[in-house]
């Protein structure tokens, strides 16, 4: 974990209000791991006043990327940086994806904005030689962001791309026409997501792992701002910025967090 | 060169600058970010008895200027803060200050007696203010006699600096710090949150899990201002003046109006080493007016 000052290299707008940034960070480039998130100062005001976490999106030598849709007051302003401006950033944050494990194949299953976990552990994925299916839903065509990833099934709410319908019920159908040895389902999307995912890897007793989303005021675990209630744990809760932001699926109470 | 230690009581800080509790874990998490031992010290989390897991999701909600907090005294307890954290504060260079938290009268003695044993505590803070729980808490902290009794009982117990850190959720905060005083605190902390309510227009329900949290950061500096200058007209003893502390500019404040000390709590999230960044500011103000030592600037407002 280091605080560095991030020189903005690139800012992109890929419609709508999702944006791509791109900054240099080889102090956190050549340490981070899959699903890891850094923490970024928003300004030097007031208000907005905490930082805001985001997962790494990819990272390209020593630079890395984030990828945020500008709908708050914290994303908007970040929005309007300019290349050349610095970020005060403290990161690798988090835990990581896990790539060890009693499975043969991986599934990748973005919902959103949470495709921005994905490209990171599909990189390392590739590297291991583990095969792998990935999955993308958004709400339109549009929102699609399927950047860095290959061979991607889509699940459109609108039918304007893809599967017509959720995600979840996209994977699902995957896993009843096709026979998957060993499968092993890494997801990152909004509350209703993660807890379908959930409830479908307990009904093809599959492993998964899901990145929990949490609004946080430190993000390295010293405001204890980040519970998530888990199931048979020893502690009740964990904290997402430092026991997560992965976390095996089955563990995560989703009455309070689905 | 400027004489930056501040006496609190028998306890020497380095430099009035202290990281407030809550706000730096027990020390250990911040360590590759922060050099602590460039601190005046560390209040560590509120510690209770037992262990306590918190308050349910959500916690936290950012608000103008500020953050909104239920955490509930989420803490490993003080059996484990002596297994686990003490040896590590011990290691520090700098002040520790252990702040506890009781569910009763009892409780604040329990938790003197087993921490007495221990090495590496130079002084405790006594939370009578924590608004985020149902037992003890605010619920002491705004009942001037419980508070003092609370005083009292802890003050027999050691002879280490007696820190009692007050709430602004009163009608009238001096009353505390003068209860205090009379049996044997050596010092007050001025403020703690402020009791703040905040609500989701969309689902017209409370953001909070607890419906109601504790206000800090930058919106509740007037505030807390107002109270330390309330208290230092009040009471001979220190005051740590804390409150929305985000630069050093905003430190220098609090010594003007009467803070012997101050305390840093939600500009860590932001920004761990800030501390380290006022205290260098503090320290470069007196520089530059040519004042000799920086308790010089306590109680300096011109009127």
């Amino acid at each position: 974990m280091k605080q560095i000052f991030a020189k903005i290299v690139n800012l992109a707008n890929l419609g709508n209000s999702i944006y791509r940034l791109t900054f240099e960070a080889p102090e956190i480039a050549n340490t981070v791991a899959p699903g890891q998130f850094i923490n970024i100062r928003i300004s030097d005001d007031s208000y907005p006043l905490l930082r805001r976490p985001f997962s790494v999106y990819n990272k390209v030598g020593d630079k890395l990327q984030i990828l945020f849709n500008a709908v708050g007051r914290g994303t908007a302003i970040i929005s309007k940086r300019k290349e050349g401006d610095s970020l005060d950033i403290i990161g690798p944050l988090g835990n990581s994806f896990s790539l060890t494990g009693d499975f043969e194949n991986t599934l990748l299953v973005g919902g959103g904005m949470g495709v921005a976990s994905l490209p990171l552990l599909y990189s390392e994925i590739q590297v291991n030689k583990i095969p792998v299916t990935i999955f993308v839903g958004a709400r339109n065509k549009e929102s699609l962001i399927l950047d860095y990833l290959q061979n991607v099934s889509c699940a459109t709410d609108d039918g304007s791309d893809g599967y017509k319908g959720n995600v979840v019920s996209l994977v699902e159908q995957y896993l009843n026409k096709n026979d998957i040895i060993k499968p092993k389902i890494f997801a990152c999307g909004p509350p209703p997501m993660l807890r379908a995912i959930s409830k479908l890897a307990d009904k093809y007793n599959i492993l998964c792992e899901v990145s929990i989303e949490s609004a946080m005021a430190c993000g390295i675990g010293i405001c204890q701002g980040c519970p998530v209630e888990r199931i048979g744990t020893t502690n009740k809760y964990s904290l997402v910025c430092k026991d997560g932001p992965i976390f095996e699926s089955n563990t995560i109470n989703y009455v309070l967090h689905g | 060169m400027v004489d930056t230690t501040v006496n609190i009581g028998s306890l020497k800080l380095k430099n009035p600058v202290v990281v407030a509790s809550g706000t730096f874990g027990y020390g250990d998490e911040v360590l590759d970010l922060v050099n602590v031992s460039l601190l005046g010290g560390i209040v560590t989390k509120s510690l209770t008895l037992k262990p306590r897991d918190g308050n349910p999701p959500p916690r936290i909600v950012e608000t103008a200027s500020g953050m909104l907090n239920s955490i509930g005294l989420a803490n490993i307890g003080v059996k484990k803060f002596i297994e686990d954290k003490i040896h590590l504060l011990r290691k520090l260079d700098t002040s520790i200050i252990v702040n506890i938290a009781g569910n009763t009268i009892e409780e604040y003695e329990e938790l003197i007696i087993l921490l007495e044993d221990h090495a590496g505590i130079d002084a405790y803070e006594i939370n009578v203010s924590c608004p985020n729980v149902k037992e003890g808490g605010l619920a002491f902290g705004t009942k001037c006699d419980t508070t003092a009794e609370i005083t009292r009982r802890v003050r027999k117990l050691t002879k280490k600096p007696i820190i009692v850190k007050l709430t602004p959720n009163v009608t009238r905060i001096a009353e505390f710090a003068v209860a205090v005083e009379g049996e044997g605190a050596d010092a007050v902390s001025v403020i703690n949150t402020l009791v703040g309510l905040t609500v989701d227009v969309k689902t017209q329900k409370p953001k909070l899990s607890t419906v109601t949290g504790g206000l800090s950061g930058p919106a509740i500096k007037p505030v807390a201002l107002a109270k330390v200058y309330e208290v230092y007209k009040s009471v001979k003893i220190p005051i740590i003046g804390l409150g929305g502390i985000m630069n050093w500019s905003d430190a220098v404040e609090f010594m003007l109006v009467g803070a012997r000390a101050v305390q840093v709590g939600t500009a860590n999230f932001i920004d761990p080493a800030v501390g380290l960044k006022i205290a260098d500011g503090i320290e470069q103000y007196c520089a530059d007016r040519k004042l000799a030592q920086v308790v010089d600037l306590v109680g300096a407002l011109k009127i």
